[in-house]
Parts: C-alpha cells; sequence; structure tokens
C-alpha cells in the first residue's frame, strides 16, 4: 500500500512536470529553440491565479482562465520584443536571449509581489478520496493534475495532427524556409506556438502551486529545469517523450527518495537520464535526426 | 546582409538593455523596500546620506561613525535580509534621535552569494566602514567573517547562526544563537517538557545552519534518552514535494515532528501532512519564525506547532510594543525576528560604545579591539528584543534563553 501511494505521488509530481515539459518541447520542436524562460512563465500564471482568487476574489475556474489569458499574451510578447529580432540570428544568441528573458521576470516579479513568499490556496476544491480503509489517500488536486495532463497531451496531439495549424506548425518544424514558399506565415506559426506553450504553462503554474502552496518569484525556475530535463529524457520536440519523460522522472525522483536515499534523490533522477542519453542520445521517444556534413 | 548584421547588432544592444533593466530593478529594490528614508542602496553618495541619517534638529556637531551592513535585498533569501536592514535602521533612526552618538548605516546587498558578499563588503571598506553588522545569512557570513578577521574590522553578525562564523575569529560576534545551541536547546525543551517520544526530523542537507541543528540535536538527543525514529532530508532543488519523508515518519510512529528548517518548506510540510490526515505534534527553530505572516497562509494548518525563537511580535513589554508599532508603520508588516535581531545588533553596539570617546576619526582595528575587550570582557550586559541578560563568550557566541512557543489561534503564547 505504501508503494502505491508513494506511485501515486510520483504520477502526480510527474505529470506537472510532463505539461511544463509539453510547454518546453512544443517551442523547440516548432520554433527550434529552447525557450528557458518558460519556467519563468510558469510562476507569473502562479501569481495570476493567486491575485485573482486572493485579491479580487474571482472563483477559482476564473482566476485559471485569467492567467492563461494574461500568460499567453506574455508568451506572445516575449517572443515579438525578444525572439522575433534573433530569427535568423545563431541559436546561441537566442538561447542566452531566453536566459535574459528569466532573469528579468524574475526581477520584475520581485519588484511587484516582493521576496516574501505566498501561500497558495488550492484551485482544487473536491475532497482526498481514501481508498482501502483510509490507507491510501489520493488529494484532489493529485487526480485533478493526472486528468489535466491527460486532457492536454490528447488535444495537443488533435491539434498538431489533425488541424490545419497543426499542419503548419509541422511545415514549419521540417523546414521554415519551404514553408514560407508555401504560403505558410512562418511568424504568426511560431506565435500561436508560444501563445499554446505559455497557456499551458498558466495551467502548469496553477496546479504546482495547488500542489505544493508557496508562490515565490523563483517557484517556476526549479521544475522548469526538472521539466528541462523531462522533455529531454522523453526526446525533445515528440509531444508524447514529453509526457512519458515528465511521469517517468517524477516516479523516478520520488521512488528514489522513499527507497534508495532521500540525500540521492536528484542525483538518482540525473545518472538515469545519463545512462537514458548514452543509450538512446535522442531521447525515449526522440526522432532519429541524420545530419549531413 | 549589411542590413541584417546592423539589425542583430541593435537587437543584441536591446538585450544588453533588458540585462540592465534587470540589474536596475535589484539595485532599486533596497531602497523600495526599505522606505523613503532609507540612505542604503548601491550608489553610496557618503555626503548625501549622511543628510539622511542625521537628523538636523537634534544632531550634534560630531560625525556619524560609519556601520556597514551586508545581507540580500533581492534574490530568494531577500525576507531576511530587508528585515534586518529595516529593523536596523529604525534602531540608528532612534540612537540619532537621542542626539550624542552619531550613526551612519549603509547597508549593501549580497544576494545572499559569498562571492557577491566579499565583493559588497569591500566596497563598504573603501567607503570607510568601521564596524560591519554583517553579514545576515551563513554561508556569505562565513566568507565576509574570514575578510573582517584579517582587516581587523569588528563584525557583530544579526543571524549568521553556523559556529562556522565565529570558530577561531576573535572579532566576529552573534547576536542570534548558534546553530549548537538551538540543537541542544531544542532536544532539551521537547525532553524536559515530555512533549513527544519518538521523533522524526525533517531537515535541509544543502544548508549548514539546518544540519548544524540537526547534528546536534542526534547527539544531545541520545544523551536525553529521545528516542530518534526517523531523519529524511531535502535539498533546496526538492523543496516541494515532503510526501515521502511524511510517511516514513509515519511509518516509524512518531508523535513529534523536529523541523530545523525554515519556514517556507515547513509551511509545505504543514499542508502536506494535513493532506495525508498525519497530525504529529510540530517542533521548530527560530527559521520558523514568519509562518504566521506569510501571506493567505490558513493559520489553522500552524495551529499547534510549537517552535522556540528568541523574539516574539506579539510580546508586551514596552521594547517590543514600540519596536513592532514603528515597525509596521513604516514598513507596513509586523517585523520577524531578524528585524529584531538587526535592531539589537545596533543598539548593542550603542550601548558597547556610548561611554567610550570614540568617533567618527577612529581607525577601524582600534575600534575592533575596544569592543572585543567590550563583548567579552564579561561585564558587558544587554538586553534586547531578541532577550534580556545577552551575555557573549570570548568565543563569540550569545547566551541568552531560549523562549518556547506555541501558535494558538493563529499567535505565538509564551509556553512557559
Amino acid at each position: 500500500m505504501t508503494f502505491l501511494s508513494y506511485l501515486i505521488s510520483g504520477i502526480s509530481l510527474g505529470s506537472i512536470y510532463a505539461i511544463i515539459a509539453l510547454g518546453y518541447t512544443m517551442v523547440y520542436g516548432i520554433a527550434k529553440m529552447l525557450n528557458f524562460a518558460h519556467g519563468d512563465v510558469i510562476m507569473v500564471g502562479g501569481y495570476m491565479s493567486f491575485m485573482a482568487t486572493t485579491n479580487f476574489g474571482w472563483p477559482p475556474l476564473l482566476s485559471v482562465l485569467f492567467a492563461m489569458g494574461v500568460c499567453t499574451v506574455l508568451g506572445i510578447l516575449i517572443e515579438q520584443l525578444a525572439y522575433k529580432p534573433l530569427r535568423s540570428a545563431p541559436s546561441l544568441a537566442v538561447l542566452i536571449t531566453a536566459i535574459g528573458v528569466s532573469y528579468f521576470l524574475q526581477n520584475a516579479a520581485l519588484l511587484i509581489w516582493s521576496p516574501n513568499p505566498k501561500s497558495f490556496t488550492s484551485v482544487v476544491l473536491f475532497d482526498s478520496v481514501r481508498l482501502f480503509d483510509g490507507k491510501l489517500i489520493i488529494s484532489g488536486t493529485t487526480i485533478v493534475t493526472i486528468v489535466a495532463c491527460i486532457i492536454i497531451i490528447v488535444a495537443l496531439n488533435t491539434i498538431v495532427n489533425k488541424t490545419k495549424v497543426g499542419k503548419a506548425m509541422r511545415a514549419v518544424s521540417e523546414d521554415k524556409d519551404v514553408a514560407q514558399l508555401m504560403g505558410i506565415s512562418v511568424n504568426k506559426t511560431i506565435s500561436i506556438t508560444f501563445a499554446i506553450g505559455s497557456a499551458l504553462a498558466a495551467v502548469a503554474g496553477v496546479l504546482l502551486c495547488s500542489a505544493y502552496p508557496i508562490l515565490m518569484p523563483t517557484t517556476g525556475a526549479m521544475p522548469g529545469i526538472k521539466a528541462f530535463t523531462a522533455a529531454v529524457f522523453g526526446g525533445i520536440g515528440s509531444i508524447p517523450g514529453a509526457f512519458l519523460g515528465g511521469i517517468l522522472l517524477g516516479v523516478i525522483e520520488i521512488l528514489g527518495k522513499a527507497y534508495i536515499s532521500t540525500q540521492l534523490s536528484d542525483a538518482i533522477v540525473f545518472a538515469v537520464l545519463i545512462i537514458i542519453l548514452l543509450v538512446k542520445p535522442t531521447g525515449l521517444l526522440g526522432k532519429k535526426v541524420l545530419v549531413k556534413v | 546582409m549589411k542590413r541584417k548584421s546592423y539589425f542583430t547588432f541593435a537587437v543584441a544592444l536591446m538585450l544588453c538593455l533588458t540585462l540592465l533593466v534587470g540589474c536596475a530593478g535589484q539595485t532599486t529594490k533596497p531602497t523600495e523596500t526599505d522606505g523613503p528614508a532609507t540612505p542604503s542602496g548601491t550608489d553610496t553618495a557618503p555626503s548625501e546620506s549622511k543628510q539622511d541619517e542625521t537628523d538636523p534638529g537634534t544632531s550634534t556637531d560630531t560625525a556619524p561613525i560609519k556601520l556597514g551592513g551586508i545581507g540580500p535585498l533581492t534574490g530568494s533569501a531577500a525576507v531576511y535580509g530587508v528585515a534586518v536592514a529595516n529593523g536596523a535602521k529604525i534602531a540608528v533612526d532612534e540612537i540619532n534621535a537621542l542626539g550624542g552618538m552619531q550613526f551612519e548605516l549603509n547597508f549593501q546587498d549580497d544576494e545572499h552569494d559569498a562571492e557577491k558578499s566579499v565583493n559588497a563588503y569591500n566596497m563598504l571598506k573603501d567607503w570607510g566602514m568601521q564596524i560591519l553588522v554583517g553579514t545576515v545569512t551563513t554561508d556569505p557570513c562565513i566568507a565576509v567573517a574570514a575578510e573582517s578577521f584579517s582587516d581587523r574590522i569588528f563584525t557583530l553578525t544579526p543571524s549568521a547562526s553556523s559556529p562556522a562564523v565565529v570558530e577561531g575569529k576573535d572579532n566576529v560576534y552573534q547576536m542570534c544563537f548558534s546553530d549548537l545551541n538551538q540543537g541542544i536547546a531544542s532536544a532539551q525543551y521537547i525532553q524536559e517538557k515530555g512533549l513527544g517520544t519518538k521523533v522524526a526530523i525533517i531537515y535541509n542537507n544543502a544548508d549548514a545552519y539546518s544540519t548544524g541543528i540537526y547534528n546536534k540535536f542526534i547527539s544531545e538527543a541520545a544523551d536525553k534518552n529521545l528516542e530518534v525514529v526517523s531523519s529524511t532530508t531535502f535539498t533546496d532543488d526538492t523543496a516541494n514535494d515532503f510526501s515521502v519523508q511524511l510517511m516514513e515518519a509515519q511509518k516509524a510512529g512518531a508523535d513529534l515532528l523536529f523541523l530545523p528548517i525554515y519556514y517556507e518548506p515547513s509551511s509545505l510540510i504543514l499542508a502536506q501532512a494535513d493532506s495525508m490526515d498525519y497530525e504529529p505534534a510540530f517542533f521548530g527553530v527560530d527559521g520558523m519564525d514568519g509562518i504566521l505572516t506569510m501571506e493567505n497562509f490558513n493559520t489553522e494548518l500552524a495551529e499547534g506547532v510549537m517552535l522556540l525563537t528568541p523574539f516574539a511580535a506579539d510580546a508586551t513589554d514596552d521594547l517590543t510594543v514600540s519596536f513592532v508599532a514603528k515597525y509596521k508603520e513604516l514598513y507596513n508588516e509586523i517585523p520577524n525576528q531578524f528585524a529584531a535581531d538587526g535592531y539589537d545588533s545596533v543598539y548593542a553596539i550603542y550601548e558597547a560604545l556610548k561611554d567610550s570617546n570614540v568617533t567618527a576619526e577612529t581607525p577601524a582595528n582600534e575600534l575592533c579591539d575596544l569592543l572585543i575587550g567590550i563583548f567579552s570582557g564579561g561585564d558587558f550586559v544587554f538586553n534586547g528584543l531578541t532577550g534580556v541578560d545577552m551575555t557573549w563568550s570570548e568565543t563569540g557566541e550569545v547566551a541568552k534563553a531560549p523562549k518556547g512557543m506555541v501558535i494558538e489561534n493563529g499567535v505565538y503564547i509564551g509556553m512557559d
């Protein structure tokens, strides 16, 4: 029974990683850039939802929509101001810009919301489920997180594979120049990608803060890095890969803590990552890319 | 092609500006949080801040003694540095308003980073610092204390509690409990009051403060026949999910959970224990202080939490009442123990110096020897916000009685 509850904690943590990792992977897969500011958009999402519920007294669901709206606008704005001008610059320049944006967001949050941590009220209102005479307790947040993760993955897969926008995304991902020649607006497609990625970040932020109810300007930083690891683990650029990577990372982290050592939990996670990358350099579900020299 | 590279250049320039904006945000931060009358901040203009400091109405002709302060005013540990800076500022203003000896405080940001802390220290030295009140956090303080030891500048840290801060340095003194004392006092308190029989501990093994208390607690618990059934760890990077640690404690049958950690992870532990229906007694140390002032925190979760802390904002003695009122008025917040530590540090230096004839011209090394003589002399007793009848040992550690507090209906109540 203890194992089962560890497993559920792992899947719950993993689902949050997975939702964040989906944002990383979408942007990387289509715009071919690592958006290191993603973790900080999560933090902004958390603060927006916090303000909506605590300061404006809005209902939880509305606060989530509000956070998604603000983050979508923020994501597009970041893309337009910081990344679009660098479309043809070397990828290293874009990477450094992303780190700059990340610091900018963190420090802006520090100024606006002060460094004092805030306690987040969970947006999930229903009670924990008790199974086997109360031996196994699954919190409402855990259930919502897992369900949300599954809904998001199905929705994203449908968008990318079944819709016209998705077709454009895949085309841009394959070859930007050719896509442009075919009449696809590359800039618009990348903007849409950022919009979706940032809306996901807002959802991730709200779920992260609901599960672990503390909110600081640095809240998104570490989960962001872990989720990036998850995205690489599953094969960056692959949507099912991000999901698989996220869940596995969460489960390994919790089980490693429980059965090996609480001190070594991160070391175990990253050791597994190194082994996987040695055996399969493109990640679990990554595509093999042949580069002609 | 040429146009393109020009464009890239412009973008790069903009990028640099973005970074600068970030920096500007950081440097203006302290001045903003400190309120309008703060002379701190990074751009030090001694003549200007002197005017700020000394109230023209009451000041005498004496030039102020230069106090340096270092602590995290931005970054993840900013809550401590800002509190110390604010508390010290109130003390300096009060002392200056008394007339007589005047102080000038220059508080620098170190972002809880040892390297930046040493940079800040060097900057303060160039400014002419005579006494250092700092640094606020342990790791930077260890680095800075080594410098101030070789430069012979008297150092009184408000809140860096590791024994490594004072070890082997005759010029470094602590205003807060050392980690050793907290570990010992906690074990004694739990055992004497019979608060629990089976103890579980969750501590941060990436933090010198937390591990210091933990180690001492464990050895003291062994002497006291206090049974420790589970000790688990986390790091700053894994400080969100505590389900494993809590389940282990629960499985081991612990009836008291000792948390020698700061209040941010503690708040998560309380929430997660609650969602697991696990209800041991919780016992914290001074890092737990601040949990009640967390915005939007559900204080019901902290009901019954016990902690050892030197300062309680709801105490009814005159000193605390006036300090809390002043702090609330200036900074719109209830002061935590770090603010009280900052306030006490400045007053301890003032009390030690007020009968001597030191001036702004007294060299730092002379002041250092003088203060070492006073602090370790054995006759120097200081009464402040964070304790009464405080004395200092030659090693630099403070001796004061810890206050046991319990949280009831969202406020601290003394346990004794």
